[in-house]
């Protein structure tokens, strides 16, 4: 059970398709939605009939699941009884290659997420989509939507054209922090390489595996490249990343820069201390074997009861039934989980009435 | 328990009283290549070499695409005293190393072999050569050191050719790879390697590194060489998530992987996420059709340097638990700047049949070679 004043924050909201997003779409790409026959921007990393993209229970026929804003609300919000939920829409603007059409479609989608979803229920808030292709025009569009006091974060996707920590990303990590948004990088590609370091997978099955092992590489890359160096304020949230990588990835990483700090001589703290300090991750799913005893043994390797943040990842299908919080989790650190790591992760989840 | 690693003393104990180790990750360099390599290619490749250079798939003409840390990315005090490269002087790697270690069984792997080449008749006539190399300059004048038959691997019909040519020679105990190759290894271009492998009853080993042309993360590349040097975790990852999807070891039970230098903390973590993955969409890898986890607590084996060092040596006892004791083969990377002592490695809570294992009884399985 989870206490009372649960955040979930990692749902996903679907776009019924291209054409929900006309109306919120400049004409100029309104039109090129109708006169181009745009197809719908659904991203290879989620089939929408593929097993983890959709729980069995929670799929609608002749509809993506997700799309609908009171079946996400019965399914999700009020069977787990969280009292707030935080949208990231993994539409595939990222994806796309014309920098214009990528601002145009994140624009259509936050209009889309506003007016369609955060109007509709006051549990709902949403992840600030940006198109990654033109950082300074993310940031714009990042303080432009988030004059809505209802979007709490800013979407990214954990694979992109360059490392997260480059500093072509700075503008969007400068315009979340002085806003007092954490940037969320989600699982999927925007697919500018392959998503695996040895070249194309021929699976679906590899290359959701490979989202674990890609963000390893991002966390890499964002404490070596010196981000919260430069955003002292700045938290970075892992989203569906599966979680019990992380210690074993921070044991290396932290050897690696005892021996080669004077490469990166701006981190001057083990990156286990900046990843503990600035870094979150949403519970599900949690890739860990059923045992009660060996879960928790890897929240002791974890170390902190302050990094979790609790997610149900609706409606991909990572586990059955009720069963989304893994056996072995003390009551003390569900409780920090689903309420006290969200309100201290999102600044705009403590303001009165937010 | 919080004793640090790295108060172990072992300085001034006499190498006899010590445990006898495998080293499976030793790098030899060639004193000269006029002397040592081009003897063993014909002159067309000497010539090619001398025209046009090397060139892997990677920016620079000499030297890695990320700059190291330290000079050929050795120890500083493992330059011979008489000249050359760092791992060239056969006698200066006993004196240094493998005596006082108390080495008993090394497994040499080369690694400038030719692997990764962009001309792949010159890849291939220069890792014959570097076989060669091996078996002349080094295992016949030390017996403890052991030999890898390095393949071309982006051909490979040549890579076949040359597992055949040299796996009678008792002195090859592997056929060694590199993690970065162009498509993960469990692809059926790959098969004929596994199979050659297979059928000569020798180990598949991967070390870290290579040219595969695709960027070491999915968002490009870093900028750090840090970045690159924790990455290759994550390539042998990824590689691991290929073969095993594949099917590779459903069709090859008896094949034995060998991960080298790419960390093994990792392991457990991507078992457990290719098992629920592998649960939600098996009707997509039929051919897989055993629980990863069964598979890679089979036929996968991995190098421990350079060992991950948790604060709490506990944590590095539950890992090698869930990897399991029987799994991991001590090697010290000699004579690269990361080398792992064997002394420091294991917390002093460790009992004697685990060590046993871990220092030398799992290499000696697994290479199937008494020492």
């Amino acid at each position: 059970m989870l206490p009372s004043g649960a955040i979930d924050c990692d749902l996903h909201p679907a776009v019924p398709g291209v054409g929900a997003l006309v109306p919120f779409l400049e004409p100029h790409w309104a039109d090129a939605v109708r006169q181009r026959g745009l197809h719908d921007l659904e991203s290879i990393a989620y089939p929408p009939d593929a097993p983890l993209s959709a729980r069995p229970d929670w799929r609608v026929p002749g509809a993506k699941a997700g799309s609908d804003p009171d079946r996400l609300i019965r399914q999700a919000v009020e069977a787990f009884g969280t009292e707030r939920a935080i949208l990231n829409c993994l539409y595939g603007v990222p994806l796309l290659y014309s920098d214009d059409m990528a601002a145009g479609f994140a624009r259509a989608v936050n209009g889309w997420l506003k007016s369609e979803w955060l109007d509709r229920d006051p549990r709902l808030r949403a992840a600030v989509v940006v198109a990654p292709q033109d950082p300074d025009r993310a940031a714009d569009e990042i303080e432009r939507t988030a004059a809505d006091r209802r979007f709490v974060q800013v979407l990214l996707p954990v694979m992109d054209e360059a490392p997260p920590g480059r500093r072509r990303y700075w503008p969007i990590y400068a315009a979340a922090e002085r806003l007092g948004l954490p940037v969320a990088l989600h699982a999927g590609s925007s697919y500018r390489h392959p998503p695996t370091p040895v070249g194309w997978p021929n699976y679906l099955a590899e290359d959701y595996t490979a989202q674990s092992i890609a963000f390893q590489s991002a966390l890499t890359s964002l404490v070596a490249e010196g981000v919260f160096r430069k955003f002292p304020d700045l938290k970075v949230v892992l989203a569906e990343s599966g979680v019990t990588w992380l210690p074993a990835h921070l044991w290396r990483l932290s050897k690696f820069w005892r021996g080669l700090r004077m490469e990166i001589p701006w981190v001057d703290r083990s990156p286990e201390e900046v990843v503990r300090e600035h870094v979150r991750l949403t519970l599900q799913p949690f890739d860990a074997p059923d045992e009660p005893s060996e879960v928790e043994r890897i929240l002791e390797h974890i170390g902190s009861e302050d990094v979790l943040l609790f997610s149900t990842d609706y409606p991909h299908w990572q586990f059955d039934g009720q069963g989304v919080l893994p056996d072995g989790l003390p009551e003390s650190l569900v409780r920090r989980m689903a309420v006290d790591n969200p309100l201290a992760t999102y600044p705009r989840l403590r303001e009165e009435g937010a | 328990m919080t004793t640090d690693l790295r108060d172990v003393p072992t300085r001034g104990v006499p190498a006899e009283a010590k445990l006898r180790i495998a080293d499976c990750d030793i790098h030899p360099s060639p004193k000269s290549l006029d002397r040592e390599i081009f003897p063993f290619m014909e002159k067309r490749w000497r010539r090619h070499m001398e025209t046009y250079g090397a060139r892997p798939r990677q920016p620079f003409l000499n030297g890695p695409a990320y700059p190291k840390g330290q000079p050929d990315a050795a120890r500083r005090d493992a330059y011979p005293p008489g000249g050359g490269r760092p791992g060239s002087d056969l006698a200066f790697m006993r004196e240094q190393h493998l005596d006082p270690n108390n080495v008993v069984f090394g497994v040499l792997n080369p690694l400038r072999s030719g692997q990764g080449m962009q001309d792949l008749d010159f890849a291939a006539a220069y890792c014959r050569a570097v076989n060669d190399w091996q078996i002349a300059f080094w295992t016949r004048e030390e017996p403890r050191l052991k030999a890898s038959i390095v393949v071309p691997y982006e051909d490979p019909a040549a890579s076949v050719r040359e597992i055949e040519r040299c796996a009678d020679e008792k002195d090859f105990v592997q056929v060694l790879l590199l993690n970065r190759t162009a498509e993960p290894l469990g692809q059926r271009r790959y098969r004929p390697i596994h199979e050659a492998a297979a059928a000569a009853g020798l180990p598949l080993a991967v070390h870290a590194f290579g040219f595969g042309g695709a960027p070491i993360t999915g968002s490009g590349w870093p900028s750090y060489y840090i970045e690159d040097m924790t990455a290759h975790a994550q390539a042998s990852e990824a590689l691991l998530a290929s073969m095993v999807l594949e099917g590779v070891f459903d069709r090859l039970p008896d094949l034995k992987l060998v991960l080298i230098e790419s960390g093994f903390a990792w392991l457990p973590a991507l078992s457990w996420r290719l098992d629920r993955i592998w649960t939600r969409m098996r009707d997509e890898v039929p051919h897989c059709r055993r629980r990863p986890s069964a598979t890679i607590r089979s036929s996968v084996f991995l190098t421990t340097q350079p060992m991950e060092e948790p604060r709490r040596p506990r944590h590095l006892l539950d890992t090698i638990g869930w990897i399991g004791w029987d799994r991991l083969l001590f090697a010290t990377d000699y004579p690269h700047w990361d080398f792992d002592e064997p002394g420091r490695v294991l917390p002093p809570a460790v009992g004697e049949e685990e060590r046993q294992r871990f220092f030398l009884d799992n290499a000696l399985e697994v290479y199937g070679r008494p020492a």
